[in-house]
């Protein structure tokens, strides 16, 4: 009775693993990625997913089975058996869950650790943001100035950010790094594009009235363009500051 | 306290006055309807008198007047004028007083609901309706905004329009639903439940209830704000909510109202709880739903007063020029942050461990076994009381805060899994081998268990720094609080409603009209609700009114769910009102419950018990032969057997 229970339940687990795991790959979930930082935290997404499917088996499993099995007829009066606990069961669902959060925490804090690394070539880019716009500085290339932010195949940028009026939040979902421009203080964010292409800025913190269309193009160059580009803007800057 | 008032024969009320003076000196609105203006009229005057001796230039500026006289002396008179403060008020000034007056107290006609009443099942009823209606005005608007996201590009909705409608829809759901909601539900079983004749102060208990009206007319008033309703999200994060429209300081004043009440009612429950319990009634007697609404009140007491800042800092910058949070002269940014979500994240657990409790009642009695793992169950709600003060800053881990405040604040938060991951696991445990019930309210109950536990895996997700930098501020977040607070809060909250229905109103439900509300609510939250963790990881931000037209199906789809979502609540309302007044009637105890509540008659005599209980056993004993919670003539039993002892 209770191993015909057992292998019941695990048999509807799976069933809901495989469905759950279903929704998880059949639908495309994550936008293509396109940066170091966003590889190293597609892979704590996908091992937290899949932790997260194993538990929402084990509890649709459970659920399912108790509702199907134990239920009664209304006018059913019986009790059922007066069971108060069970030690080691407690203490299983108390260190697994333990277990797990504890792979969860170690493995995010390396990915954070690793994606906040700055390497000695890296490109400084200083954003500022404001109702309802994004700007972009080049301080290596002589500080002129675009609207739109243009960025090195394989080279890490390290990008400042500021704010001018109210909170804003950076994000390029292919790259998925996100930091909010504060007013008052200087934010930083280190990405390193491994494709070349456009992509679109997103401002994802409420800052007004134009929050929902404050965005900016991105193109990630091969260093050869990047280097050809960066300097005709240097140069064009350095003309109008002598015009 | 009767002997007070036999020695002192004097001490009688004011002699009753005649017709029109009571009518219009009498506690009640006709009193409120001119004690507000005149209320109105001293605010008026205070700021014109202070501008005027101090210089102020404009003497008369209208936003100044209207937060004093309209948002904080106004309501002040309207309280005072249906009589929230006539008692104190008559003690302050030496007048006699009647504290053994029960003329305010219990509800012998309808018209009683709505005066100032002192009987916690009056207030609990007076709460859940008042509150209901509030997730009514807040759910049409997210109709509203729905309806506008249907497509990409803008409908009929202005941006302005658009920022206050999600701004004020989370705002009435949060301080005027979820949180009020399960007040009022404990409001009305608790004293019950611990075997106490009411709640230790009844007055306050009125005023805290009297406060909520307030607090959601002036929400709801911002929409008509000219320049428009706040519009910087539930969150108000500074700067924006300094330098947006004035509508912001309609938000400001109203969680101050909300807030109080809450911190109120949470200081009643404390002392009910701890001081009230009827003889026997232990803190390891006591049923789990009592045991969450002590911490919740821990929770309430300890945090509010952190978001009541808050928000005067934000309402001082604009309105008196400090600079808490303008950083041209060097204000904190992030200092406003801190200190909101010091709060808000505790105001997490305020909305759902009252949940938690009503999710234990139900499930142990339509599975007709003890809860399992009783004690546990009860540290648990401790342990996230206390973990839940140390997690606040995982809302901030993209926000440029300290960078080494991220993997302690992520640690913290994972490690709430396992309390509340011993919470699911014990529900589950409690029905297996039980003899279940899948009447209304364990459908709601078991509804929630599920879907709690999917917006449980997603707030993992969110915990996890790496993967929050990347859904932060996305269509992730949203369906995430959308399955605990909808799936979690709204399901135990509707457990909650048809579980007690019978006891609040002496009737019953139509059962089968109850099943199909589930079924409606279930599915339409979930088609509603689950797309928007795809469309988030995708890449759409939250709190935007036009968005990238890749996402335009997905969104249509959420649309027509959520009209779908909000129909179903028709099919409740109608269930509620009809029988309310028709349904058939209910007895003591249709579920065969064991907690006091239920032994007595429905609804209960005005002072709960007829004689003290004596509790002897815990309160979930279904199944152990001869167990009770409680014996009613324990007095006379415990006289009988000193009797026959020799």
């Amino acid at each position: 009775m209770r191993r015909g229970a057992i292998v019941r339940v695990v048999v509807i687990a799976l069933l809901a693993a495989g469905a759950a795991t279903a929704v998880a790959l059949f639908i495309p979930w994550l936008p293509p990625v396109q940066s170091k930082e966003g590889e190293r935290i597609d892979f704590v997404f996908w091992v937290v997913v899949a932790i997260c499917i194993a538990v929402f088996a084990v509890v649709a499993a459970v659920t399912l089975y108790s509702v199907i099995t134990f239920r009664v007829r209304p006018d059913d009066d019986s009790d059922g058996p007066p069971v108060h606990g069970h030690t080691g069961l407690e203490i299983t669902w108390t260190a697994i869950p333990a277990v797990l959060v504890t792979i969860i925490a170690v493995l995010s804090a390396v990915a954070l650790a690793e994606n906040g690394d700055l390497k000695s070539n890296r490109l400084k880019v200083d954003v500022t943001a404001r109702q309802f716009a994004w700007s972009f500085k080049y301080p290596q290339y002589g500080g002129f100035e675009t609207t739109e932010l243009r960025l090195e195949e394989n080279r890490q940028v390290e990008l400042n950010l500021r704010a001018l009026d109210v909170i804003h939040s950076f994000w390029v979902p292919e790259f998925r790094q996100k930091q909010d421009a504060v007013p008052g203080i200087v934010t930083h964010l280190p990405i390193t594009p491994t494709k070349v292409g456009t992509d679109t800025l997103i401002c994802t913190e409420l800052c007004g009235l134009g929050h929902a269309l404050m965005r900016a193009k991105v193109i990630v160059m091969r260093p050869a363009d990047f280097e050809q580009w960066a300097r005709a803007q240097q140069r064009k800057g350095a003309q109008a500051g002598a015009g | 306290m009767t002997e007070v008032l036999d020695q002192t024969p004097q001490a009688q009320a004011a002699p009753p006055k005649t017709g029109w003076r009571r009518w219009l000196l009498g506690p009640g609105f006709v009193r409120a309807a001119w004690m507000a203006p005149l209320f109105f009229g001293i605010g008026f005057l205070i700021v014109i008198g202070l501008r005027s001796i101090a210089h102020y230039e404009p003497l008369l500026n209208w936003l100044i007047v209207v937060t004093v006289a309209g948002l904080v002396t106004a309501p002040l008179g309207f309280l005072a004028g249906i009589g929230a403060f006539d008692y104190w008020v008559y003690y302050a000034l030496g007048y006699p007083t009647r504290p053994e007056d029960h003329s305010g107290h219990g509800a012998r006609s309808w018209k009683d609901y709505f005066r100032v009443n002192t009987d916690h099942k009056v207030i609990g009823v007076q709460y859940v309706v008042t509150t209901i209606f509030f997730f009514l005005a807040g759910g049409l608007m997210a109709m509203i905004f729905r309806a506008e996201l249907a497509k990409p590009g803008m409908q009929f909705l202005d941006n302005q329009e658009y920022n206050g409608l999600i701004s004020v829809h989370a705002s009435l759901m949060i301080f005027l639903f979820v949180i009020p909601a399960f007040a009022g539900l404990a409001n009305f079983v608790i004293p019950l439940m611990i075997g106490a004749p009411d709640m230790a102060f009844p007055r306050l208990n009125a005023l805290s209830f009297w406060l909520l009206p307030i607090a959601g007319i002036i929400m709801l008033s911002s929409l008509a704000v000219p320049g428009g309703a706040f519009g910087a999200g539930w969150t108000g994060y500074a700067p924006l909510s300094v330098v947006g429209t004035n509508g912001n300081v309609w938000f400001n004043m109203g969680v101050q109202w909300a807030g109080a009440s809450s911190i109120m009612t949470a200081l009643n429950f404390l002392v009910t709880i701890i001081t009230m319990r009827a003889p026997g009634m232990t803190f390891w007697r006591m049923p789990l739903l009592v045991w969450a609404n002590f911490t919740t009140s821990l929770l309430v007491v300890l945090a509010t007063p952190f978001i009541a800042g808050s928000q005067f800092f934000v309402m001082f910058d604009r309105l008196i020029k400090t600079n808490f949070f303008n950083f041209h002269e060097s204000g904190y940014v992030l200092g406003y942050q801190h200190i909101f979500w010091f709060y808000s994240h505790p105001a997490v657990y305020i909305m759902m461990l009252p949940g938690f409790g009503i999710a234990s009642e139900v499930i142990s009695v339509f599975s007709r076994k003890p809860i399992f793992g009783y004690r546990l169950m009860a540290l648990s709600l401790c342990a996230i009381l206390v973990l839940g003060f140390s997690v606040w800053a995982h809302h901030m881990f993209v926000s440029g805060m300290a960078n080494w405040l991220r993997v302690p604040m992520m640690v913290t938060t994972l490690l709430i899994a396992v309390p509340t991951g011993i919470k699911v696991f014990s529900w589950l445990a409690t029905t297996w081998e039980g003899r279940i019930h899948l009447a209304t309210p364990m459908l709601f109950a078991l509804g929630f268990v599920s879907m709690f536990v999917i917006g449980g895996l997603s707030g993992i997700m969110l915990g996890a720094v790496p993967i929050d930098i990347h859904v932060s501020d996305t269509y992730f977040v949203v369906a995430h609080i959308h399955y605990v607070l909808l799936g979690g809060s709204l399901f135990t909250i509707f457990a909650g409603i048809y579980y007690w229905f019978p006891k609040m109103t002496g009737r019953m439900y139509n059962e089968r009209l109850g099943k199909l509300h589930f079924w409606l609510t279930f599915i339409g939250f979930n088609l509603t609700f689950f797309p928007m963790h795809i469309i988030g990881v995708q890449g759409m931000p939250r709190r935007v009114s036009d968005y990238d037209p890749q996402f335009g199906t997905w969104n249509m789809i959420i649309s027509i769910s959520s009209f779908f979502l909000g129909a179903s609540f028709i099919v409740f309302l109608y269930n509620a009102i009809t029988s309310w007044i028709r349904g058939p009637l209910a007895g003591a105890n249709p579920w065969h419950a064991m907690t006091l509540e239920w032994q007595v008659s429905s609804p209960p005599p005005i002072f709960n018990f007829d004689e003290i209980p004596q509790i002897v056993g815990g309160p979930y004993e279904y199944g152990v032969p001869g167990a009770r919670h409680a014996v009613f003539n324990g007095a006379r039993e415990h006289e009988l057997e000193e009797a026959r002892s020799p």
